[in-house]
């Protein structure tokens, strides 16, 4: 039986700054709250593909797993987590450009 | 120290104009990111999980002021304000724009440095002994022909595009510093009857299957060594694994054929390169050991030193840590850690660089170098100066009196920075040293070499320290698994797996009880950590880690 599709988002790294980003219905963010939540694999598939045609603005796009939790988006793997805010020994990334 | 020639200066720029070019035609959409990739790769840049990375060869380690301060500036004006110095002797910038890097690389130009292969399938910067040229157990600088090899392999037309990277150590000394037999090529200088010559290691590495190096030549005439190198590569770069990237390096194509035929191999496509050279390359070896003649050194009472180490227990316990004996009379090397508990190993602010190249041209003959071990060394500092240099060090907080201690760790970057990391090194590094802080144990526990990695490739040298981490990810968790009784010098030895992993909350409490049980077992006070495991073997140690399985055993 195949496996269950779980719930993703569209994620790169910029091409000019090189920082994370995730894919939007219109275009791309730097935060995951404000991705777009792919529920559907046959959709999840074709929104990558739109992704990786961006080579003149994005590198590197993939499908994350995420999950919903009180209604916002949270990385399922700790990978996926440190992405949302940098680095654990400096106050340098996502964790202080975002706020 | 070795200056760049016009053909050095004009073939940089060249490669910087090129390179601008290409990052220009990224940019405007002209290349792809398959295009681009290994492009900036040849040129030391990465894109990790936040953010680019530069990654900057530093030569065998060596820099002098005015270089540390360019370093320093590229910090401050391009990057965060600090840099990363790595187990192999290179610097890494960890959050550059791609716009930036082609200003980043020219401002590297105008004092002779460069990011050239420090990436890619090619042969990488070329390591050294961080005490060469000053060590009192030398028998040569191995600098000079450092600084050949380095010419040799840059840009070898034969060897750009390889099965993978190739990585060659070098030391001058019988005591190895240089982790000789965990590269791709290791060279002992040796000394034979008055003769020069060569210890040649071939085969050794770390990564996911770590090798300790055979030596394939036991006495290399000093005037065969790039013709006999280049018939290692050449060899290798025939009849290396290409089907297969975990089984491309060196050390793979070593053990399946067997030292005899590779050697074999290589003798008979020696009798080809040989026929090659002309001689020249010894002409310029002669030419570049005039550019590392040893500094005048100074002759002066050692009196400041003594008072300070009478009166000054900071500076006694700094100096009887942080010092090696030196060849000239009344100096000292000087090693510099980048390990003040509770900071990020390997890693000097801009301010700290801007100090530290300061110290050097005030007392140490403008000289300093980068160790594997991730800390800066003055090689050549006269004992009478070294009060002076120690104060103005603790106020740039750059006195932490550890080197060689359980704190005085090696970590990769980890999963803080590196995308093909799987777990985290840097906050397990803070957390041990902060606890052997807090317990003040590091001066009775001695020589204790910790080295973690955050993957398997092993850039934290894990599988050589006496005490290995291996950070991975088992099933989603960060999980660090332990390996004891490695050994990087010229005894080299893998360290043997302990047994199961341990979550990022147990690892700590995990190496106070191999510590614990060293404690308990060592014959005297002055029997280092590896010299009792060796003694003793896994057993005890085994049974201190995993109480519960020796409970479970009992039942």
């Amino acid at each position: 039986m195949p496996k269950q599709f779980t719930p993703k988002v569209v994620t790169a790294n910029h091409l000019l700054e090189g920082d994370v980003i995730y894919q939007t219905a219109t275009g791309w963010t730097r935060r995951l709250s404000e991705a777009e939540l792919l529920t559907d694999e046959a959709d999840a598939d074709l929104r990558l593909i739109d992704a990786l045609q961006q080579t003149d603005a994005v590198v590197g796009a993939y499908l994350a797993d995420v999950k919903l939790v009180n209604n916002a988006l949270e990385p399922t793997h700790f990978r996926e987590e440190f992405r949302t805010t940098g680095p654990s020994n400096y106050a340098h990334g996502k964790q202080v450009e975002l706020h | 120290m070795y200056t760049y020639s016009g053909f050095d200066k004009a073939f940089l720029a060249q490669r910087n104009t090129q390179f601008r070019s290409q990052v220009e035609r990224r940019i405007s959409g002209a290349l792809t990111e398959d295009e681009f990739k290994p492009l900036r790769l040849m040129n030391g840049l990465y894109l990790q999980l936040h953010a680019y990375m530069l990654r900057v060869a530093i030569p065998y380690g060596t820099l002098n002021s005015a270089k540390m301060n360019k370093l320093a500036d590229i910090a401050d004006k391009w990057d965060k304000g600090y840099g990363h110095f790595t187990t192999r002797q290179n610097i890494q910038f960890n959050w550059p724009k791609l716009g930036d890097v082609p200003d980043m690389l020219d401002a590297l130009a105008e004092v002779g440095m460069h990011a050239i292969q420090t990436s890619g399938n090619t042969i990488r910067n070329v390591t050294a002994d961080h005490f060469a040229g000053a060590a009192a157990d030398e028998i040569a600088d191995p600098r000079p022909v450092a600084e050949l090899l380095r010419q040799w392999s840059t840009d070898h037309p034969e060897f750009q595009f390889m099965p993978r990277k190739f990585k060659i150590a070098i030391t001058g000394s019988p005591n190895d510093r240089a982790v000789t037999r965990a590269h791709d090529i290791g060279l002992r200088m040796l000394e034979r009857d008055g003769t020069r010559g060569f210890e040649v290691i071939v085969g050794g590495g770390l990564g996911r299957t770590p090798m300790i190096g055979k030596v394939i030549h036991d006495f290399l005439p000093e005037a065969d060594l790039l013709p006999y190198l280049e018939a290692i590569v050449s060899v290798w770069n025939q009849i290396g694994r290409r089907d297969n990237k975990y089984k491309a390096r060196i050390k793979i194509t070593v053990h399946e054929h067997g030292i005899d035929e590779i050697r074999s191999f290589v003798n008979a496509r020696f009798e080809q390169t040989r026929a090659t050279f002309s001689g020249v390359d010894q002409n310029m070896l002669r030419e570049i050991e005039t550019q590392f003649a040893p500094p005048s050194f100074k002759t002066a009472s050692d009196a400041p030193f003594n008072e300070a180490y009478h009166n000054d227990p900071m500076f006694r316990s700094w100096a009887d840590t942080n010092l090696t004996a030196h060849q000239a009379p009344r100096y000292k090397i000087v090693s510099v850690s980048l390990k003040k508990h509770g900071e990020t190993p390997g890693d000097a602010s801009a301010a700290q660089m801007r100090v530290l190249a300061d110290l050097a041209r005030d007392y140490g003959h403008d000289e300093l170098r980068i160790s594997h071990e991730q800390n800066v060394i003055l090689p050549h500092v006269h004992m009478s100066d070294l009060p002076a240099l120690h104060a103005r060090l603790r106020s740039a907080n750059l006195a932490t009196a550890n080197i060689g201690l359980i704190s005085d760790i090696i970590a990769c970057p980890g999963m803080d920075y590196c995308a093909l990391a799987t777990a985290r090194s840097i906050p397990i590094a803070q957390q041990i040293a902060n606890r052997f802080d807090d317990l003040k144990r590091e001066q009775d526990i001695g020589q204790l070499k910790i080295k973690i990695s955050g993957c398997i490739n092993a850039c934290g040298h894990h599988h050589v320290g006496h005490i290995g981490i291996l950070g991975l990810d088992r099933a989603g968790v960060e999980s660090y698994q332990i390996t004891l009784g490695g050994d990087h010098t010229e005894t080299a030895a893998v360290g043997e797996r302990a047994g199961p992993g341990f979550s990022a909350d147990e690892i700590i409490p995990a190496i106070e009880r191999i510590v614990e049980a060293y404690l308990e077992l060592r014959s005297a006070r002055d029997e280092t950590f590896l010299e009792t495991y060796q003694r003793t073997g896994l057993a005890p140690f085994k049974a201190a880690l995993y109480p519960q399985a020796k409970a479970v055993a009992a039942e």
